[in-house]
Parts: structure tokens; C-alpha cells; sequence
């Protein structure tokens, strides 16, 4: 089943520096194993390629049912030298939300999880 | 059998900006022991710096004034203490101010404030630099001898231990210049709670009570993406309220009757915010772990946070530089249906021809079309054929003045001379910003002594 991250998770981002962290939390306890799974580093690198120039680092914070994504150069130098409406990358929260993954049909519906809306959903690489 | 005691942190500003009626509805609307104002940013001291070269007896956050006006009876009446580092570049001028108020000069010996100084370094950089510390640039490695002539301002990121010995002093308002922002909520709590330096769990969990409140009510409600639509009057929102035990548990709540809403998710929302490696956040008096956070909802508005777990500091401290490194500008013009989007895509085009014509010279240009994607970039998709306007949002920046001043002449001539459907100039010409930007490094901790004086 292919399901959106906004539909399973919800995220706050901010920056240090030329990098914006993405802290991507699930909605409910028993989806973190999802989000463990298939939001891999890979996986976030592949949805922001062409979008960041640097690499991309994974950090798990199961106690909060998180993921916290580092990605580095992606804010056009960040802080005061970025030229970016969100030059202290507070969106690109959401912007990792887009993301449709796709999780084994058994698992999907054991969870519970809202399936990605219609043929217009954004769709990952 | 009386209750456990219980020390209540009010946070009152996230940043130099937030909302200003925030200190006094925290003070008014039920009990508070602490009233923490984070005013800095990482910029914030250079633009402090910059006010204190124009006049010696500015450079720091003026905001506080009016928060300290609107709080002061509670302070002197009811024995709230203030703590914040409204100091900047110049906390003992922010004292000499706020001792100036009105209210200030009335309140008399009532009024004990302590301020924490030796956070400045750039009277002693070149010292330093020639005493073998390089300061260098934490990202790229480069010595700060490499951008030395063009230093606005370098300051150490003090931990709580001044602020705790200006509490112990008796002081009932704390003025610091770069504090870490945490330190201002655990201070007080070592203070109260009488914490040893190497109580780390402890201190740990003082560090994580002021990353959840240091941004005010992004903790409470206030830029929640989760269930937003369901949380509650955000015109009254409420403010966060830490209420701290001696043994490092503590509920985050705000006032009754206030808006916003504290949830695990809120609260959880502002743990992850502007996160590194939640294994090791690092500050001046502890390492925490913020993989070891518990979060339970206890009630309406109310979260207990406990089981955190720390260890002992690191041998530096931060240091926040900061250097002049060039100019800049953003000209926007707006695009109204039909075809907003190829209008703005066209008026971009003859900009950059206009532009090459001229021969400027710059560092970085940035187009982004607001409205069709400059947030998210591809992942957007393309963008709707019917979009009502968009946005041509052109920044430029570099070294020469000049050629920044010569492109803010060239964005109001499209609206003539370029592609039509075009509105939204009425702010004038763009203005040319000269970039301050920020140089992290660390410092052997030993060269750094803090000190606190009262006023």
C-alpha cells in the first residue's frame, strides 16, 4: 500500500547553520515502526536530491516515536548569507512530509494506515 | 504532610520580536516563581554590536524595557525573579536602563539587579589568537585569523553557572549577554534545588525544561502542525509554565484560561526542533540525552517529562562570531492571472539579461516564484496553469556595494518596461543589506571568567 507521510506523521524543522534538521514524528505510537522502517536515509536523500547539495543523516529518538534527519547545504549557505524565503529551512518540514512510501499490504492495514489519496498524490522516485 | 515543592519557570519571549504582551500575562495569570526572556539569536549580538558602535550606551535588546515595566510589580510585590539575556553586547548599560525606568528609580533597593559579564571576547581575540586558540570555524575548519579584519562581535556561550551565583546574590532580575538559551530556565532550578555541578541527570533534565519553553509558545500551541486546526484560541494563547521537582521530573503547562493547547505531540513538536544528534546536546554544564526523554499527558495542558539522563560537559565552550561578508538585496514584483506563472518566468529572464548587460558582479542570485514552488521546490510538482498571481522574488548578493545598489534600480522599470499583469512595487526600491554572517567555533573553557557585579 503506498501511504503519505503527512497522513501517518507530522514534523517541525529548523537550521544550524547551512544545514535544516527534520524531526518527523509519528501520529501514533504503533506507526513509528513504519516510519523506522521505510523513511530511511536513503530514502530521504533520494526525495531531497536536487534540493540539498550535502549529505543526509539519520538519528532515531524511538522514546518519542521520532526520526531526526540532518540535511546538510540546504539552505543557499543559511542564516544571514541565504538568499531562500525559508532560509532557515522551517518548511521543509512539510516538504518531507510529501514523501509516499510503500509499506507490505499485511503490515498497512494490521496498522491501520490511511492509504495515499488519489492518482494526484505526489510521488516518490 | 506538605506537597513535594514545586519551582514554576515562566517563559515570556522565544526571540527579540515575539509577542510583547507575553511577559505580562504570564506574571497576571497565575503563580510563577521565574520569568525567563530569551531575546538572542545567532545574529542578534552583531546587530547589537553595530547599535553599540553608534552609541556606546545601546547594544542590547530594548524590548526588555517594556517587558520589565509591564512585570515589575509582580517582581517587586511578589517576589518573581526575571531572568534574561537581554544583555547582548552590553548588559551592564541594559541594567543601567532598566534601573532608569520610572519604575526602576521608585522601586529602589527593592530592585537587585545582577548581571553576568565575560562573554565578550572581541576586546581580547587578537590575545587569544596569538595565545594559540585559532577559533575555528566549526564547518569548515578555517582559523578566524582568515576573516579577523571584518569581526563585528565574539562572544562565549555561558552555561548557568553566573546566573545561579547572581540568584544566590539575591538578585531578583539576572541580565546576561550570550547566555545559552537553556540556561536560563536551569539556573533557577539549580539554584532552588540546590543541584551539584555533577548532578548530571539532573541538570540534564533543566537543559531539556529550557529547549522545550526557550521558544515560548512554540511549545504551547503556537506553530504546531499537529491537529492544528483543532487547537484552541491562538489569539489568547498561553505562554509555557515549566513546573520543576527537586528530583528533575517536571510538568510543562501554561496558565488556565489561556489558548493554545499542551500536548505530548506540542511538546514533542519542540524537542526535535533545530535538533543535531538527540544523543548529545551539548552545553556548558552537560551533555543530555534527549533519546532517554519520557513524555506522559497528565491532564488538560499539562505534560510530565522525566527518566532524563546526562553526563559530564565537554572541555569547551561555543563561541559566536560574528563578520561582515558582503551585501545584499531581494526585489519582488507580483503576477496576476492569466499566466502569472510565464509572466514572472519572462520578467525573470530580461532582468538577468539587464543585469548581465551591465556587467554586475555577484557572489549568488536566487530566483524563487512564490506561489508555484519556492518552498518546496520540485517536490511541489508543477505548478496549477490557473494560479490567481505569483510572486518574482530576484536576491542578489556579493562584495561590491555598488553592484547590489545598481540591481535594486532594476526591478521597478519591468513594471513598464517588462511583462504586464504587474503589481505589488508599492514598498519602493529593494533595500541593500550589508550580511553579517555567523562564524561558530570553541574555546578552551579555562580562558573564559565569568563574572557577575550588581546594580
Amino acid at each position: 500500500m503506498r501511504v503519505r507521510l503527512l497522513d501517518i506523521a507530522h514534523a517541525r524543522s529548523g537550521d544550524k547553520g547551512d544545514t535544516a534538521n527534520v524531526g518527523v514524528l509519528a501520529l501514533r505510537p504503533e506507526w513509528y515502526q513504519v516510519l523506522d522502517t521505510y523513511v530511511t536515509r536513503d530514502r530521504v536523500a533520494d526525495h531531497f536530491s536536487g534540493l540539498i547539495s550535502g549529505d543526509v543523516v539519520r538519528f532515531e529518538l524511538p522514546n518519542l516515536g521520532a526520526l531526526n534527519f540532518l540535511l546538510h547545504g540546504a539552505l543557499d549557505g543559511g542564516g544571514t548569507l541565504s538568499l531562500k524565503t525559508d532560509a532557515q529551512g522551517k518548511v521543509v518540514s512539510t516538504a518531507l512530509l510529501r514523501m509516499v512510501i510503500d509499506v507490505p499490504d499485511d503490515l498497512a492495514n494490521r496498522l491501520k494506515l490511511p492509504p495515499a489519496p488519489g492518482p494526484r498524490a505526489p510521488v516518490a522516485r | 504532610m506538605s506537597a513535594p515543592r514545586v519551582v514554576r519557570v515562566a517563559s515570556g519571549q522565544g526571540f527579540w520580536g515575539d509577542w510583547l504582551e507575553a511577559p505580562r500575562r504570564q506574571v497576571t495569570g497565575g503563580p510563577v516563581d521565574y520569568l525567563m526572556l530569551d531575546y538572542l539569536a545567532e545574529v542578534t549580538m552583531s546587530i547589537l554590536q553595530k547599535q553599540k558602535e553608534r552609541d556606546p550606551s545601546l547594544g542590547y535588546a530594548r524590548d526588555f524595557l517594556g517587558a520589565v515595566e509591564s512585570v515589575l510589580p509582580a517582581v517587586t510585590g511578589r517576589g518573581v525573579r526575571v531572568v534574561a539575556n537581554a544583555g547582548g553586547v552590553n548588559p551592564q548599560a541594559c541594567a543601567a536602563a532598566v534601573r532608569a525606568l520610572p519604575g526602576g528609580r521608585d522601586a529602589g533597593a527593592k530592585l537587585r539587579i545582577g548581571v553576568v559579564l565575560g562573554d565578550d571576547l572581541l576586546p581580547r581575540l587578537d590575545a587569544l589568537i596569538a595565545a594559540g586558540h585559532p577559533l575555528a570555524n566549526m564547518e569548515t575548519g578555517a582559523p578566524l585569523s582568515t576573516v579577523r579584519d571584518r569581526v563585528l562581535s565574539a562572544n562565549a556561550y555561558l552555561g548557568s553557572g553566573p546566573i545561579v551565583e547572581a540568584l544566590a546574590g539575591g538578585a531578583n532580575i539576572v541580565i546576561t549577554g550570550r547566555s545559552t538559551d537553556t540556561a536560563l530556565t536551569m539556573a533557577p532550578l539549580r539554584h532552588e534545588f540546590g543541584w551539584a555541578a555533577d548532578d548530571y541527570n539532573r541538570l540534564a533534565a533543566g537543559i531539556v525544561a529550557g529547549h522545550i519553553i526557550e521558544c515560548g509558545a512554540q511549545c504551547s500551541g503556537g506553530n504546531c502542525l499537529y491537529d492544528w486546526r483543532e487547537i484552541p484560541d491562538l489569539g489568547e494563547v498561553g505562554y509555557p509554565i515549566i513546573e520543576a521537582s527537586a528530583d528533575g521530573t517536571f510538568v510543562v503547562t501554561k496558565h488556565p484560561g489561556t489558548g493554545g493547547r499542551v500536548s505530548t505531540q506540542s511538546v514533542a513538536e519542540q524537542l526535535v526542533y533545530e535538533m543535531g544528534d538527540p544523543h548529545a546536546y551539548i552545553t556548558p554544564d552537560v551533555i543530555a540525552d534527549f533519546t532517554t526523554i519520557r513524555l506522559a499527558a497528565e491532564g488538560t495542558d499539562r505534560v510530565r517529562v522525566y527518566g532524563i539522563e546526562g553526563r559530564p560537559a565537554t572541555p569547551s565552550l561555543k563561541v559566536s562570531v560574528a563578520y561582515r561578508a558582503g551585501f545584499k538585496a531581494v526585489g519582488t514584483l507580483v503576477y496576476a492571472w492569466p499566466d502569472a506563472f510565464d509572466k514572472a518566468q519572462l520578467a525573470d529572464r530580461v532582468l538577468r539579461e539587464r543585469l548581465d548587460h551591465l556587467g554586475l558582479r555577484f557572489d549568488r542570485i536566487l530566483t524563487e516564484f512564490v506561489g508555484a514552488g519556492a518552498t518546496h521546490g520540485a517536490l511541489a510538482g508543477p505548478p496549477s496553469e490557473d494560479l490567481p498571481e505569483v510572486q518574482l522574488r530576484v536576491g542578489v548578493r556579493g562584495s561590491n556595494r555598488g553592484d547590489i545598489e545598481r540591481f535594486t534600480r532594476e526591478i521597478a522599470p519591468l513594471v513598464l518596461n517588462g511583462p504586464p499583469s504587474v503589481t505589488g512595487f508599492a514598498g519602493g526600491r529593494p533595500k541593500v543589506e550589508e550580511v553579517v554572517a555567523y562564524w561558530p567555533a570553541l574555546i578552551d573553557k579555562r580562558v573564559v571568567q565569568p563574572s557577575v557585579t550588581f546594580q
